[in-house]
């Protein structure tokens, strides 16, 4: 009788793996990537290939420098999904170096820098982000308008072979504002948000995406989708999200309703920027969120708070990475902090006390 | 009836469709049995027979050793053929003392206790029942084969109220208790009666997990023979068999850390030890068979067999069609908790619930992965701990840290090794570190006591010493004394010689 290496048990274990994980996580976002690519066309998906494909190599030559088995960790899908969430938070037009040089960010600074896969303390893509937004502002937040693939604006292959080479610039007329951007502008030149609201796109057109913005940014709908779909494989679990959406919507709501000529409303808040995107597939990060569900919930409503400090006292219009980054440096203090409660002990690590005297004495 | 929340655990792939609608069928005895003097929690039994004897079926063979221990009996009659170090199912991987036995294939019993047939309330004392169960080596039938009677002893240390039989069988595969609550049901109830008028419990309660409906129906209709019994369904959730969770689960009484169920008024059984129970108040007999599940795709006819203890676990896999010609993993108990078989010559033994031969495709396995922190474990853990980190900490070296946080508290389930996606071996960690401990914490107790011993000798000595001196000092000054007083007595003379 021959039998399989022997070691303690269990001897069973589950189907799940780390490459199911990020394959399901792709799943989700391939819906809300798909129109993205679709509204903003060529430009959009050549940036997209440009940036996993240099988030591949770079996660490649990491693994050979550290003397990691490249094909096996290369295969577990962490560095596509990294480079694929990073593309989703660039401006769709932007030129093919801003997506190698965020790769790169992501991959080589926020990632192996700290040890490689689940060693690192921030969200690789939002690290690289934050770089690339506070070293290249104009390329960052140089948002074109929507024009789907075969409509009369789309920019055919030859325009958008220059326009991602760096060649031509994004033209005037199909640059715009995000709405988060054109309501922090307004502001700053003293108009009051009543007035420059009506001009934004109406809750339904964001809920969908017809607005500028990056492609995570733009179908709030189909990134819900996505994320109910990982919630029902139980691929993440509410904490997170609903923390961070709960913390978010009610700032706004109180908010709006103490001055709403100053802060934007609960939808705007909800359904433009990265807001559902961030709850759901980047807060979420396992590698960089609290492992407890008490701990996910405060780290869920600390996004939700900060994201709606910066946007609404801060001088960027978006805040979600900002706020990500910051909390993920409150992580290990929040594992710390927010262990469970040890079966038969209290809190404080004591055993439970019991008072009970024998019933029948000898 | 309510339950209460339990935290953490685990859903599994069962399997249990591969035996549970198979009866339970009765092995023919073996030819040689070979029974290990421990086969429970505690001392092992000091064996009682002499190679070349004949015994009975049902002969006491090691009697029970000192502290917690339990009694071993013949399983069948025949000829002691040699009492030596054999293998045997033991966490330890040692071999274990074993009484051989050659059967005579007569199967003839010795003398037995007097059965005990009066129906309720029965004309005996809990005393008496007890040590009724405590001669007949009957221990948790569940896999912790920890001594039953010492745990109806327990009403004599603490105020008990409630008698919590577990028939939650949480572990995948292993369908014998469900089998026996389908066919035996009245014997279980009344070893349930038995033991719950052995401790005087005011409330018992029969958990069964809900994948198990037939069983649930059996043990209702037999149940009706007494109102203080209650049969609840609980949900199927690994560890609810763990009895500290099951008891949470249908009382809400969480036991307190390091302690037993006792503390919070309550016992918890296995649903096969109540029908041992039965089994020996009824009939006199001594536990000398269980029913184990014979499972998993390397087995070629999985079953419920009732077996002879000592029975070779290769006679056991020929009486259900042997092997098939696949690579198996040989589990003894189920394949959450069990332990790898050190050999196919290795006995069925009394906490043998199971005898699985898995294939790797079951085992599943994978290779390990960098930990990507999904905190699936810290969700898992039925005992609230943090593996995540704990594991960490173990790589580290700093099994103190993991203590602090925790790892003792461990109950070695395995929850969090099952559901790891980067299958990192967590619970295995966890042995280790906490083996490392004791092993820290016993070197640790023998150093201060080898001060003290140190401490007591230079004290002894000093004291010695001290005494020797002060018998010197003595000495001199008796010496000088003596001295001063001849001189003085000289003097005297003198002065009287002058004087006179």
């Amino acid at each position: 009788m021959s039998t399989v290496a022997s070691r303690a048990g269990p001897f069973t274990h589950t189907a799940n793996s780390v490459t199911r994980t990020m394959v399901w996580v792709m799943v989700a976002l391939t819906p809300a990537t798909l129109y993205g690519l679709w509204l903003f066309g060529w430009p959009a998906v050549l940036l997209f290939g440009i940036t996993l494909g240099s988030s591949l190599a770079a996660e490649a030559a990491m693994l050979a420098l550290s003397g990691q088995p490249v094909h096996a960790r290369l295969g577990d899908g962490s560095a596509l999904l990294t480079g694929w969430l990073l593309a989703l938070s660039l401006p769709p037009w932007a030129p093919w170096w801003i997506g190698v040089l965020g790769s790169v960010f992501a991959i080589v600074l926020a990632k192996h820098v700290f040890g490689g896969l689940g060693q690192n303390m921030f969200n690789p893509a939002m690290v690289a982000r934050v770089v690339l937004l506070i070293s290249f502002p104009v390329q960052m937040t140089l948002w074109a308008t929507p024009a789907p693939l075969g409509s009369a604006a789309a920019p055919s292959l030859g325009q958008a072979l220059a326009y991602v080479s760096g060649h031509t610039s994004v033209p005037e007329h199909m640059s715009a504002a995000t709405s988060l951007g054109a309501l922090k502008t307004e502001l700053s030149r003293g108009v009051a948000l009543t007035q420059t609201t009506d001009k934004l796109a109406a809750p339904q057109q964001m809920a969908l995406g017809e607005e500028a913005g990056s492609m995570g940014e733009t179908s709030a709908v189909l990134l819900l989708a996505g994320g109910l779909l990982l919630l029902g494989l139980r691929i993440i679990s509410w904490h997170i999200p609903v923390a961070m959406l709960g913390t978010l919507a009610a700032l706004a709501a109180v908010s709006h309703a103490l001055e709403p000529a100053r802060f934007a409303s609960m939808p705007i808040h909800l359904l433009t920027g990265a807001s559902v995107l961030g709850a759901f597939f980047i807060a979420t990060d396992y590698v960089t969120s609290p492992v407890s569900r008490a701990g996910q919930l405060l780290f869920g409503a600390g996004i939700g708070a900060l994201t709606w400090v910066i946007r609404s006292l801060g001088s960027y219009p978006e805040g979600l990475a900002f706020a990500v980054v910051l909390m993920n440096a409150l992580v290990p203090l929040i594992d710390r902090a927010l262990r469970p409660r040890v079966f038969g002990r209290s809190r404080a690590g004591k055993s439970l006390e019991v008072k009970a005297e024998p019933k029948i004495k000898l | 009836m309510m339950l209460f929340q339990v935290r953490g655990g685990v859903k599994l792939s069962y399997r249990k469709e591969l035996s549970s609608e198979s009866a339970i069928v009765r092995m023919p005895v073996p030819k040689r049995l070979f029974i290990p003097l421990q086969q429970h929690v505690g001392s092992p039994s000091e064996p009682v027979v002499e190679v070349g004897q004949w015994v009975g079926k049902g002969q006491l063979i090691g009697r029970g050793g000192r502290g917690i221990s339990a009694n071993v009996h013949a399983s069948t009659s025949g000829t002691v053929t040699a009492i030596e170090e054999r293998v045997a199912p033991h966490p330890s991987g040692l071999n274990q003392l074993t009484v051989v036995i050659e059967a005579d294939g007569e199967d003839r019993w010795a003398e037995l206790p007097s059965p005990i047939t009066a129906d309720f309330p029965l004309p005996a004392t809990p005393r008496e029942l007890n040590d009724r169960v405590a001669a007949a080596g009957i221990v948790g039938l569940g896999g912790a084969a920890f001594p039953s009677a010492v745990k109806l002893d327990m009403r004599y240390k603490y105020s008990i109220d409630t008698l919590v039989i577990n028939g939650a069988e949480c572990e995948p595969y292993i369908t014998c208790d469900d089998r026996l609550m389908r066919e035996a049901a009245n014997e279980i109830v009344d070893g349930v009666r038995i033991m719950g008028y052995a401790l005087a419990a005011e409330h018992i309660i029969i958990a069964i997990e809900a994948n198990k409906p037939k069983a649930v129906k059996a043990m209702r209709e037999a149940a009706r023979a007494d109102r203080s019994i209650q049969v609840v369904t609980v949900p199927t959730r690994f560890p609810m068999g763990s009895a500290q969770h099951l008891l949470m689960a249908v009382t809400g009484r969480e036991t307190p850390a390091d302690k037993r169920t006792a503390e919070v008024g309550a016992v918890v059984h296995n649903v096969a030890t109540a029908r041992a129970v039965s089994n020996a108040v009824r009939r006199g007999e001594p536990l000398i068979s269980r029913v184990v599940t014979v499972s998993g795709f390397g087995v070629r006819e999985p079953a419920n067999v009732e077996v002879r203890l000592g029975t070779p676990v290769e006679d056991l896999l020929a009486f259900c069609g042997g092997l098939l010609p696949v690579p198996t993993l040989l589990i003894n108990g189920g394949p959450m908790m069990g332990a790898a078989l050190p050999s196919v010559h290795a006995p069925v033994v009394k906490g043998t619930s199971g005898v699985l031969a898995l294939t790797a495709s079951e085992i599943n396995d994978g290779p390990q992965s960098p930990c990507i922190r999904c905190g699936k474990c810290v969700s898992a853990c039925p005992a609230g701990l943090v593996p995540v980190e704990m594991v960490q900490l173990i790589k580290r070296g700093d099994l103190q840290g993991a203590k602090a946080i925790g790892s003792q508290d461990c109950i070695s389930c395995g929850s969090c090794s099952y559901i790891c996606p980067s299958h990192i071996p967590l619970a295995h960690y966890f042995s280790f570190a906490n083996g490392k401990l004791n092993d820290l914490d016993r070197d640790a107790r023998r150093q201060h006591r080898i001060r003290a011993l140190i401490q007591t000798r230079n004290e002894r000595t000093a004291r010695e010493a001290e005494a020797k001196k002060a018998a010197a000092v003595a000495r001199k000054a008796a010496k000088a004394a003596a001295a001063a007083a001849a001189a003085a007595a000289a003097v005297s003379n003198e002065t009287l010689e002058t004087s006179a």
